[in-house]
């Protein structure tokens, strides 16, 4: 039993170290040559453009429910012209990062775990050694870079279609006024809550991204390593995302507000 | 088109013709409890080829790893290409990898670029050549290979033996001096086996490239020791070798990570050791 422990808690150390030590790789790798921009680019596409569809949906039935649900409530305290309040405080502040994060969990975790993984099986990852091309630089570098740019910039259009959606639910169905709406939203808003929606984000799609592509260059054991990877990779991203979300907010309340 | 790597005139002389290009000594490695080689030493003499056979998990593709820096010998000394490689980072590694090609078991190609970018790679993303001049020198080693006609195709539509010799074009297309082949033929049918074996006889024999075969397939093994390629009017034709060209292959069998068996096809064939005759049989 106590031998289990053990080599579990060793299991553990080690996924912590190989962690640390891929994404120091990749920082470095961000900073010095060479530079893949090819790559750079593509997965600017793949992460930013690919997901576009997924968190305009989600971003927009978001905010439509969240005007739904909390139109009900406010009705028992005659409140229901502070809906857009309601809507643009939770989609900037915690909707819009956590839901988008998950989402890119989802999507890109799972796509870099899976590309990694397979390229690790099929020997493609020490291909790329032999003909001279540290795979950090060539795979981990640009799908950080795109991560790290890309989950702000799509939280940015979740935020705005959410807010989009709980106008159309406001407007259509709960009969609040659009200038009362749009009045509210702003009026709600403050500087703290925007820094705080704008900064998370950048945290979240790092360790997304550097999530994927720990556990897909860890792949070992054929097809099955890399079915058992994706999952990790979606389970252990979708917990980072809900993790860091809660610490980064600890840390900016604590500096901000 | 100067692509092979340049080395220093003392460098050159040193690693000339006759002399070692890689040497293996005393090395070991162990994973957890398995050990995999012990005290294996070799030697790898410029334009020779080494084969080596043994059992599945005999160590034989580990030593392929070693070489090329992909894996770090617990104990023992590597030296390749005049350069000790097992005390080397990652990144001094890149230099040495300049001047091997490595075929990986299943090819291990790129399957999200084409034929042609699997096989210029190295030269369009680490080299500065020109493109155009990548790409003539891609359409040269296709048609070296035997594949010119499928430089724009997808790795996926090409059978197991073009996907083979694609990995093998890929090898050497930035004109290394060490080829490392790795069950360059496993899985394939004789003809096709015997096609990928030219390629390798080709190589060897016309590119002045030292090689180093590992495989199970004895009969790809036999064929590469004791033939050889000659050139005349522009054709290229593969011979029986003679007794001298022979002697430049060697054979090296693993058993239980150490060397069981070192030396040359006749004497391979001559064996009257139990292990080796079951291997022969």
């Amino acid at each position: 039993m106590l031998r289990l422990i053990g080599d579990w808690v060793k299991g553990a150390v080690l996924e912590v170290q190989e962690y640390v030590r891929l994404c120091a790789a990749a920082f470095r790798g961000v900073f010095t040559p060479p530079r893949y921009r090819h790559d750079i680019v593509e997965q600017f596409e793949a992460i930013g453009l690919g997901s576009l569809t997924v968190v305009l949906l989600t971003g927009f039935f978001t905010g439509a429910v969240l005007a739904l649900q909390s139109g009900m409530t406010l009705d028992q305290f005659g409140a229901r012209p502070f809906v857009g309040r309601l809507v643009s405080a939770s989609m900037i502040k915690e909707l819009g990062p956590v839901l988008t994060g998950l989402m890119l969990a989802g999507r890109v975790g799972s796509g870099i775990a899976a590309e990694l993984g397979s390229m690790m099986v099929t020997d493609q990852i020490n291909a790329l050694r032999a003909l001279g091309t540290d795979p950090v630089r060539k795979l981990v570098v640009p799908r950080v870079l795109a991560g790290f740019i890309m989950a702000p910039v799509l939280t940015i259009i979740a935020d705005a279609v959410g807010i989009l959606g709980g106008w159309l639910i406001a407007v259509f169905q709960l009969r609040v006024a659009s200038s009362v709406y749009w009045t509210s939203i702003i009026e709600a808003l403050y500087i703290q809550d925007v820094w705080m929606g704008l900064i998370k984000p950048f945290f979240l799609g790092f360790s997304i991204v550097t999530i994927g592509c720990h556990v897909g260059l860890r792949t070992s054991g054929g097809t099955q390593g890399v079915g058992r990877s994706t999952t990790n990779a979606v389970v252990a991203a979708s917990v980072a995302v809900i993790a860091v979300d809660f610490f980064v907010t600890r840390l900016l309340i604590t500096l901000m507000y | 088109m100067v692509l092979r790597t340049r080395r220093s005139p003392e460098l050159e002389e040193l690693l000339g013709p006759g002399s070692p290009i890689v040497i293996f000594d005393k090395v070991s490695l162990a994973f957890d409890d398995k050990v995999i080689l012990r005290e294996v030493s070799f030697t790898l003499i410029t334009g020779h080829t080494k084969i080596f056979l043994g059992a599945s998990g005999a160590g034989k593709s580990t030593i392929l790893k070693l070489i090329l820096g992909l894996l770090k010998p617990d104990d023992g000394v590597i030296w390749v290409n005049g350069e000790r490689v097992d005390t080397m980072t990652e990144r001094e590694l890149m230099k040495v990898r300049t001047d091997l090609g490595m075929v990986f078991q299943e090819g291990a190609l790129f399957d999200s670029l084409t034929v042609a970018e699997n096989v210029g790679y190295k030269l369009y993303e680490e080299s500065d050549m020109p493109l155009e001049d990548v790409r003539h020198r891609v359409e040269e080693v296709l048609g070296f290979v035997g594949l010119a006609e499928h430089i724009d195709k997808m790795p996926s539509e090409l059978s197991g033996g073009q996907r083979r010799r694609v990995a093998i074009a890929r090898a050497m297309a930035f004109k290394p001096r060490i080829l490392l082949y790795d069950e360059p033929t496993t899985g394939l049918d004789p003809i096709t086996s015997d096609t990928i074996d030219d390629e390798i006889i080709k190589l060897r024999d016309l590119e002045n490239v030292s090689s180093i075969v590992v495989t199970h397939q004895l009969r790809d093994a036999f064929r590469v020791a004791t033939h050889e390629a000659t050139r005349t009017d522009g054709q290229i034709h593969i011979i029986p070798a003679d007794a001298v060209k022979s002697e430049e292959a060697e054979f090296i069998m693993l058993k239980d990570g150490r060397i069981h068996f070192e030396g040359h096809a006749a004497e391979l064939r001559a064996t009257k050791d139990p292990y080796l005759r079951t291997f022969l049989s």
